[in-house]
């Protein structure tokens, strides 16, 4: 164990190191290529983001003499009754949508792995809503969940089902939401497990099949782990989607046309616009939104935490 | 040459292309935005035959060169230009924000304006002056005016034997019963509605019918909380529970093809519901057929009233161009524009066989000069209705302007959806709301 210890680099070695890679051609070149990347994340994300921090400790109003508040802004949404709902329901539907998503995307991704010739056609097929603006995802929500003459419903009565009213009572709000949302953007999602699945080795399947694993121990213990990347970056993209959920929930409940939000249906990220347009507090909705970055933060780190336990990489020692 | 440098010279080269592009765009755009001469106008973007015939009229007032690009008012892109300094020379927005920005300093007072342009505010409409107007300042001219009548649909009261009269709020227990006597609920679902009492949108006109105006004169305190808004609530509630409970009630409404020709008074799906005059217009194109009635809407006391909103013209802090503003504004909103754009559209609407309902604007004058000069005949439900319409105007009334209009708004309209979905009692909710807004108004003033 000495041993190992002593091959492992300090913290000045390894600065060191660092310093000598500018010494490098490879490296200003590398630099050179990223600088119009490296300019517009400067320009339109890292300084809007350093701005709205000032921000977020001012009552900056754009309109009105802006003052310095301290805390103010941050004690007052610990205070705030709204954050608490919007965060709660927030949090409600992304651990609603991220499983469903995932599930979903992946059970169809395992059939499309399966459909010769015509799987190119079925890609694009799935593919294709994801290119629906979520405005149109708000509205189509409210005819196809339709409690009386919604397409959900009269399918469920088919079956001898009667459902809930999605749209109107405050207790299937979200779900019928999760549904709307989670499944109609499968699509991207369903391409990218189809290309890890296309990527487990056949051979793997072939040694569990001689072992006599069944289906059921082969996709457990052979695609699971070879797609384990895939789904892990699935799993971060759409929480990290779920927790900013605007466009689609505005547009079915908080447009001017659609009055009809309640506080089942107030997202954290509609809160934020609100405070921010609507009324004009664009300083307590800075530090709303930092409170987000904050959340969104916390949980990916958790997230790839956990993951070192749960997603093999190929070739690397750990896993 | 080495290989990176040339690779370092051509992103270089596409780096700095890129922060040129960027600066010329940015150029470009401030120096079109700040343009000598030219009035720059936000929210009036290429509208229908009655916005473009006034247009035209008001461009060769202010002697050409307006800026008016597409798009309706955004507070988003207005506070946007205010933030990077090319403020608008005029907006055209809703009346009920105008009080917000007056309080917040970012519209000019109007005062030198009328006073220069000798513009008679006599001409318009008490109640939409009052919602352009703060602290006993004018700070918007008014435009359109929308004004609110009961709709009926004859054929469904014929058809379930309702006397009209009932249809009355003055007298809530017959207006109930008319409610449940033309609702048809089958199978669990409804479909047809009886009476619609267009909540939330609606609930100022309801809380005046019951007694009450949600907020005073000076537009600084909230009445939400009034037992007899809390009545008022409570009522329409009742109505809607009596017709199948919110759920049934939303879900069909949702179903209506309410532009269309299969709209909800052609397909017999409603009986009557308390709505803006520019629907008539909707009904008369596409169709024309059938059979209506308007009535007035009246409080408790028999009294008609109407609950109006609409839109005005502004000039915000930092204009450039203030006088051409001023000459737009004047124009626009003339007697002999109106006028003109009404002909023009009766005009149109003629060369295309199609019916003439009239123009509602904010200004009396002009009211009565269109429909005694333009309007002609379209059959006796159109007649009565349009008459209705204008009868309705005197008896009008607003939400007075107020430094936290959009707080106050959403804290009534939350309310009532609270109680529509069954989360809170009427006076839960509007306790909350009460509380709500004058918080937001107190912290605004």
């Amino acid at each position: 164990m000495a041993n190992v210890a002593t091959t492992v680099p300090g913290p000045l070695a390894r600065a060191r190191h660092w310093g000598a890679g500018f010494r490098s051609r490879d490296t200003w070149a590398a630099f050179a290529f990223l600088s119009p990347w490296l300019f517009g994340f400067v320009v339109f994300t890292a300084g809007p983001m350093i701005a709205s921090l000032v921000l977020s400790f001012t009552d900056y109003s754009i309109i009105q003499t802006t003052h310095g508040v301290g805390f103010a802004n941050y004690t007052t949404l610990y205070h705030d009754p709204q954050v608490r709902t919007a965060l709660r329901n927030t949090f409600v539907f992304t651990l609603l949508a991220v499983p469903a998503h995932v599930i979903i995307a992946l059970a169809l991704a395992s059939v499309l792995a399966r459909v010769g010739r015509a799987a190119g056609f079925f890609r694009t097929v799935f593919y294709l809503p994801v290119m629906t603006p979520g405005v149109a995802i708000g509205i189509l929500y409210l005819l196809i969940f339709n409690g009386s003459y919604g397409v959900l419903n009269t399918g469920l009565g088919y079956i001898g089902i009667t459902g809930p009213f999605w749209t109107t009572d405050p207790n299937w709000v979200k779900p019928g939401l999760v549904l709307m949302i989670s499944v109609w953007s499968v699509g991207a999602s369903v391409v990218i497990f189809l290309a890890a699945l296309v990527g487990v080795p056949r051979h793997l399947y072939e040694a569990a099949s001689m072992d006599g694993a069944p289906a059921w121990r082969r996709f457990k213990d052979v695609t699971l782990p070879m797609i384990s990347p895939a789904i892990f970056f699935v799993v971060i993209i759409n929480t990290i989607s779920g927790l900013q959920t605007f466009d689609q929930v505005y547009t079915a409940f908080f447009n001017q046309s659609t009055p009809y939000g309640t506080n089942a249906s107030l997202m954290y990220a509609i809160y934020i616009f609100q405070e921010a347009f609507t009324f004009f507090k664009f300083g307590y909705a800075s530090a709303l939104a930092w409170l987000l970055f904050g959340i969104i933060g916390v949980i990916t780190a958790i997230q790839i935490v956990v993951s070192r336990r749960f997603v093999y990489y190929e070739g690397n020692s750990r896993g | 040459m080495p290989g990176w440098r040339t690779s370092f010279a051509i992103t270089s080269l596409i780096a700095a292309l890129g922060v040129l592009t960027f600066a010329a765009t940015f150029a470009s755009a401030h120096s079109t935005s700040t343009k000598a001469g030219t009035l720059n106008i936000m929210g009036f973007g290429k509208g229908d035959d009655v916005a473009e015939s006034r247009a035209a009229i008001a461009t060769a007032a202010v002697g050409g060169n307006v800026n008016r690009p597409s798009g309706s008012f955004n507070d988003q892109t207005f506070l946007a230009a205010v933030a990077s300094g090319n403020v608008p020379d005029l907006v055209y927005l809703d009346r009920q924000k105008v009080g917000t920005y007056a309080a917040k300093g970012a519209f000019l007072p109007l005062t030198s304006c009328i006073k220069s342009q000798k513009i008679n505010m006599k001409q318009y409409r008490q109640a939409a002056v009052n919602e352009v107007t703060y602290k006993n300042q004018v700070y918007g001219i008014p435009e359109f005016y929308d004004v609110r009548t009961i709709l009926i649909d004859n054929d469904v009261l014929d058809a379930t034997h309702t006397p009209i009269g009932w249809l009355n709020p003055a007298k809530p227990a017959q207006l109930l019963a008319a409610a449940k006597k033309m609702v048809k609920i089958e199978n669990g679902k409804v479909t047809r509605i009886g009476f619609d009492p267009k909540m939330p949108e609606f609930f100022p006109l309801w809380a005046k019918a019951y007694g009450v105006d949600i907020l005073s004169k000076d537009g600084l305190h909230a009445h939400l909380n009034d037992p007899r808004a809390v009545k008022a609530l409570a009522y329409t509630m009742s109505l809607i529970n009596a017709q199948g409970g919110w759920d049934r009630f939303k879900s069909f409404r949702d179903t209506w093809d309410f532009f269309g020709s299969a709209n909800q008074v052609a397909k017999d799906q409603v009986g009557a519901w308390p709505m803006e005059q520019w629907y008539y217009n909707v009904l008369a194109g596409s169709s024309p057929k059938v059979h209506i009635t308007a009535l007035q809407f009246r409080n408790l006391k028999g009294q008609p009233i109407n609950y109006e909103t609409g839109s005005a013209w502004a000039i915000p802090k930092g204009a450039h161009n203030t006088a051409a503003a001023c000459t737009w504004m004047k124009t626009m909103t003339s007697t002999s524009t109106w006028l003109a754009a009404a002909k023009n559209r009766a005009a149109l609407r003629k060369a295309s066989n199609q019916p003439y309902t009239g123009i509602s604007t904010g200004n009396s004058v002009a009211d009565q000069a269109i429909y005694k000069q333009t309007y002609t005949s379209i059959n006796k439900y159109f007649d009565e209705a349009v008459k209705k319409v204008l009868d309705v105007q005197r008896f009008s009334f607003g939400i007075p302007a107020s430094p936290a209009s959009a707080e106050f708004k959403a804290a009534w309209n939350d309310a009532v959806t609270r109680v529509l979905a069954g989360q809170q009692t009427p006076k839960q909710a509007l306790d909350q709301a009460q509380k709500e807004a004058q918080n937001a108004i107190n912290a605004a003033k």
